[in-house]
């Protein structure tokens, strides 16, 4: 193993230009003559448009057109759309309502887009915006997603009078009746999954530049994934062709799903630098992303467990009820069926599940993926619902996990998912050392001992990532297939190029890709340039979202270099005067087998090149190879997370003092990045315990629109991190590779909530659990635990 | 129009401008020093964080007009002389940013707290400190190790070598 290659913490390549102020992020893309573009949003969580006029606003300074839905329409812009097709049990396909890049005769949530005012500069466009008059008929609005479906509430969208875009079930409905007919306990829990802002920290942004000489569209745009959005505005919104579209996402500052979706703001700057042929320019504001970027979460469950005598779960029965917002996002109806209802196994072996979801309309934001995308939701259930049957039935919260977890793989669990690889054991058993979980009853008296209430909870999560089998998503309604592609281009100095259709938002794909080559090829790390994120360079790819990059997008790069290297050997063959059968590769070097005969793999590239030691005709010059890369099975990271707490019951403030964290991602290039993506996670899955809550009022007004309403994790919110991993390879990629990216977001949340409830002695605590939650909450007698 | 005149890492600007630029708008669009972000409009987040008078301030709420006359550094002015400087380093050496867009902010924030705190700062004072800027990608930790660090090679580089 060298310095940078496979299982090395290398620093990052990337880290310099950040650190230097030298990062290129949209907003930092500038085009001679560029116009600004500004949105004029509703006001109004539900309303019809009687009339816009336009008339004082286009006399303001500076502007230079203002557009409307009416020009949407007369251009023929198609709608955004969604592309995950979801079935409703009765065979129906979901109900997705129209969803005009500009609104079309009606509002339906707050921050819906209703006009854009384009002008020389940001300042005069908004100031213009002012002086838009927009008539609206204010019609009753519909926010909480348990009231949507009801018979009188308010209609979203006509096309589902009843609110509800599909009725979806995944399972065995009589098996899981008959394990609950013969149940020895059954445990039941109504919970609500709070709904989150993304909150990635560089807003959206768009720059659109159209060339007429060549009928071009350049988009730069923050995205997780510029093909697919190239894809979506060609294809189905009609914008250009897309051999007439070039989509750019270079620097992008976070995106934690929020950024995988097509929007309708890059949408109409796109089309409007053409109409006004010239470069159109949008930042979002804080505000306007708290508005209109695609929310996460918002579940509303009941969910009951079945256990046998022996305290073996023997079945489980969810129905949730999941708020997709006022228009259907681009991967929306996926994130509470497949992403939910077939994680809901957990880490256990159970004979029986039965999952319904009714996904509804409200006059809210759209809802679509975010960090973990219906895995944190299925996790929180099953980590919570198992704690409380633990405590419930007098059993030790770890054995009572223990006894239930699946031992023996490939398991096969009754909601799709075959799991490859795990040890669920060795996790929970080196969590519980870290985490010093015998010491915790001496530690809970000295914080009662002053006053405090200490808590321990613990957390088995499973994620199924790696997205995805293209064969497998088809079957289950995708529209698109989650491959991924890789070009390696070896240039004649040797050095190497290599493009990939993933996309890297804080990843630091700049250098595990290249330690991946560097350990392939032998090459120095700073030899290598890891390009992406531009569809002009890149043949094509489906971005970074689902832990995809290493596990689906190595894999293709690693597709990539097996071409090159038998291609270079057979370059090395007639170099060294050799058959290519005999060459042998290590360490950079070309060796003709059983001699001192070799030659580096800069000569060879070179050789490849000038094309003078072979023939042409027979072996084509050159060395540069592509893959596409499909995986055979989604991966599961899996592993135990313990969370320690003290809540100060005269204020309800929660201090957590020790996290302790145990995953399983399988191998591992960068273990320093990996460790980093679980920090990260955690501190998300920890807001949303604590700190985070989107909060609509009746109205639909967003009250939680600005940082100073809407709490992040600060530094000050939360502990530094003992972190550990195991390893169990994952069989369905040549790397073994699992992925990270979610685990910290899934595994977090029920940690701390199992922790709360467990200092507090009774489990009705709502996400976030605020000082003002908490300290209600303190105020109520414990119950009677059945261990106590 | 207003004039403005200032110092910005290290040479002198002078501008007509919109009596309402903000000083992020000028460092970002009039000089094209775009290494000072803009992440929130509320003055919560911290990314457009930059040194006025060697105090690091809010560049999204101050405006321009009011520095008039003041020295401001900015992400691109820390490193002297083609050496980053150490809280630079110490942010690449312990993985102290991913997605890098609160970094520069966070950067400046940091440099300001151990000027303040002294070079011996410990980890309470540190996570308390940077209290005024978000990252949503590092959940901190390693931020807090590289300002560990970064704090004591500022200490290191100020002590005069004779120390050695």
């Amino acid at each position: 193993m060298s310095a940078t290659g496979i299982g090395v913490s290398v620093k990052r390549k990337e880290d310099i230009r950040f650190i230097t102020g030298k990062g290129h992020y949209v907003d930092d893309v500038n085009r001679p003559g560029q116009a600004y573009a500004y949105f004029l949003r509703s006001p109004h969580a539900h309303a019809t448009i009687d009339k816009i006029d336009i008339s004082d606003a286009l006399k303001a300074p500076g502007v230079v057109a203002i557009f409307t839905g009416d020009d949407i329409a007369a251009d023929k812009v198609g709608g955004l759309i969604c592309g995950w097709m979801i079935h409703s049990k009765d065979g129906s396909p979901m109900k997705a309502g129209a969803h005009p890049a500009l609104a079309q005769g009606k509002v339906r949530y707050v921050g819906d887009h209703v006009a854009v005012v384009i002008a020389d500069s940001y300042a005069e466009a908004r100031d213009a915006a002012e002086k838009i008059e927009v008539h609206y008929t204010e019609l009753p609005a519909v926010v909480d997603p348990a009231k949507a479906p009801a018979p009188g509430a308010p209609v979203v969208h006509d096309v589902a009078p009843d609110n509800t875009i599909y009725n979806w079930h995944i399972g065995d409905k009589a098996a899981t009746d008959a394990a609950f007919a013969n149940a020895a306990h059954v445990t039941k829990l109504d919970l609500v999954n709070n709904r989150l802002i993304p909150n990635a920290m560089e807003p959206r942004a768009a720059v659109a530049d159209y060339d007429s000489g060549t009928e071009t569209i350049t988009l730069y745009t923050t995205s997780q994934n510029p093909h697919v959005t190239r894809l979506v505005l060609s294809a189905f919104i009609g914008l250009a062709p897309e051999h007439k579209l070039r989509v750019i996402a270079p620097d992008v500052g976070g995106g934690f799903g929020s950024k995988i979706f097509i929007y309708a703001e890059e949408t109409v700057c796109a089309w409007a630098a053409k109409k006004i042929d010239r470069p159109v320019k949008w930042t979002a504001d804080r505000g306007e992303a708290f508005l209109s970027d695609a929310h996460g979460r918002d579940h509303v469950t009941h969910a009951e467990l079945a256990l046998d005598a022996s305290g073996r779960i023997t079945g489980f029965r969810v129905h949730t009820i999941a708020n997709l917002g006022a228009y259907m996002s681009t991967f929306s109806s996926s994130v509470p069926t497949y992403l939910y209802g077939l994680l809901l196994s957990g880490q256990y072996a159970i004979p029986a599940i039965y999952c319904e979801v009714d996904a509804v309309y409200t006059n809210t934001a759209p809802v679509d993926a975010y960090r973990g995308a219906g895995r944190p939701e299925a996790t929180f259930l099953v980590e919570r619902i198992v704690e409380i049957a633990a405590r419930e039935t007098g059993r030790d919260s770890a054995e009572f996990r223990r006894q239930n977890f699946i031992t023996s793989f490939p398991h096969q669990t009754p909601v799709i998912l075959a799991y490859d690889a795990g040890d669920y054991p060795k996790a929970l058993d080196r969590a519980l050392a870290l985490a010093d979980y015998k010491g915790v009853g001496a530690r809970k008296a000295a914080s009662a001992a002053k006053g405090k209430l200490r808590g321990v909870g613990m957390s088995a999560y499973i994620e199924a990532c790696g997205l995805a089998p293209s064969q497998a998503v088809g079957s289950l309604g995708a529209g698109v297939g989650l491959w991924e592609s890789a070009e390696v281009r070896v240039n004649p100095v040797g050095t190497v190029e290599v493009l990939t259709g993933c996309h890297s938002h804080g990843q630091g794909h700049e250098t595990t890709y290249a330690q991946l080559v560097a350990s392939r090829l032998g090459i120095p790390i700073d030899n290598i340039s890891i390009v992406h994120g531009d569809t002009d360079k890149v043949q094509f790819g489906m971005g970074t979202y689902g832990s995809r990059s290493g596990s689906v997008g190595m894999s293709a790069i690693n597709k990539a270099l097996d071409k090159i290297e038998a291609k270079a050997k057979k370059v090395a063959g007639h170099v060294l005067e050799a058959s290519e059968h005999d060459i042998e590769f290590k360490d950079g070097k070309f060796t003709v087998k059983g001699t001192d005969k070799s030659i580096d793999f800069a000569s060879v590239a070179l050789n490849a090149y000038t094309a003078h030691k072979f023939n042409g005709q027979e072996l084509e010059p050159g060395l540069k190879e592509t893959a596409f890369w499909d995986p055979t099975n989604f991966t599961f990271p899996a592993g135990v997370h313990i969370c320690e707490l003290e809540i100060d019951p005269q204020t309800g403030v929660v201090t957590i003092e020790r996290w302790t964290a145990v995953d399983d991602f399988g191998k591992l290039i960068n273990p320093m990045i990996v460790e980093g993506q679980v920090h990260g996670g955690i501190t998300q899955g920890i807001g949303q315990a604590l700190l985070e809550g989107a909060i609509y009022n009746d109205d639909g007004q967003l009250l939680t629109a600005s940082y100073m309403d809407y709490c992040m994790p600060r530094a000050d919110d939360v502990p530094s991190y003992t972190i550990e991993t195991i390893e169990t390879v994952c069989p369905s990629n040549p790397l073994g590779i699992k992925g990270c990216g979610e685990a910290g977001a899934i595994a977090s949340p029920p940690a701390v909530i199992n922790a709360i409830t467990d200092a507090l002695g009774h489990e009705e605590i709502a996400m976030p659990a605020t000082p003002q939650v908490v300290w209600r909450a303190a105020q109520k007698a414990p119950l009677k635990r059945a261990a106590e | 129009m207003v004039h403005v005149s200032m110092t910005v890492n290290g040479r002198l600007v002078s501008a007509e401008i919109d009596p309402r630029t903000l000083l992020v708008q000028f460092l970002r669009e009039h000089l094209r020093l775009t290494g000072t972000h803009v992440g929130c409009d509320t003055s919560q987040c911290g990314a457009c964080t930059v040194h006025v008078d060697g105090e690091a301030i809010k560049s999204c709420t101050t405006l321009a007009a009011t520095c008039n006359g003041s020295s401001v550094t900015t992400i691109e002015g820390l490193a002297q002389g083609g050496k980053l400087h150490p809280m630079q380093q110490a942010f690449q050496d312990n993985h102290g940013l991913q997605c890098g867009f609160c970094t520069p902010g966070m950067i400046m924030a940091s440099v300001d707290l151990v000027n303040r705190e002294g070079y011996g700062i410990d980890e309470q004072t540190i996570r308390h400190g940077l209290e005024g800027n978000i990252c949503r990608c590092t959940g901190y930790h390693n931020i807090v190790k590289a300002v560990v660090q970064g704090a004591r090679e500022m200490g290191a580089a100020a002590t005069p070598k004779a120390a050695e």
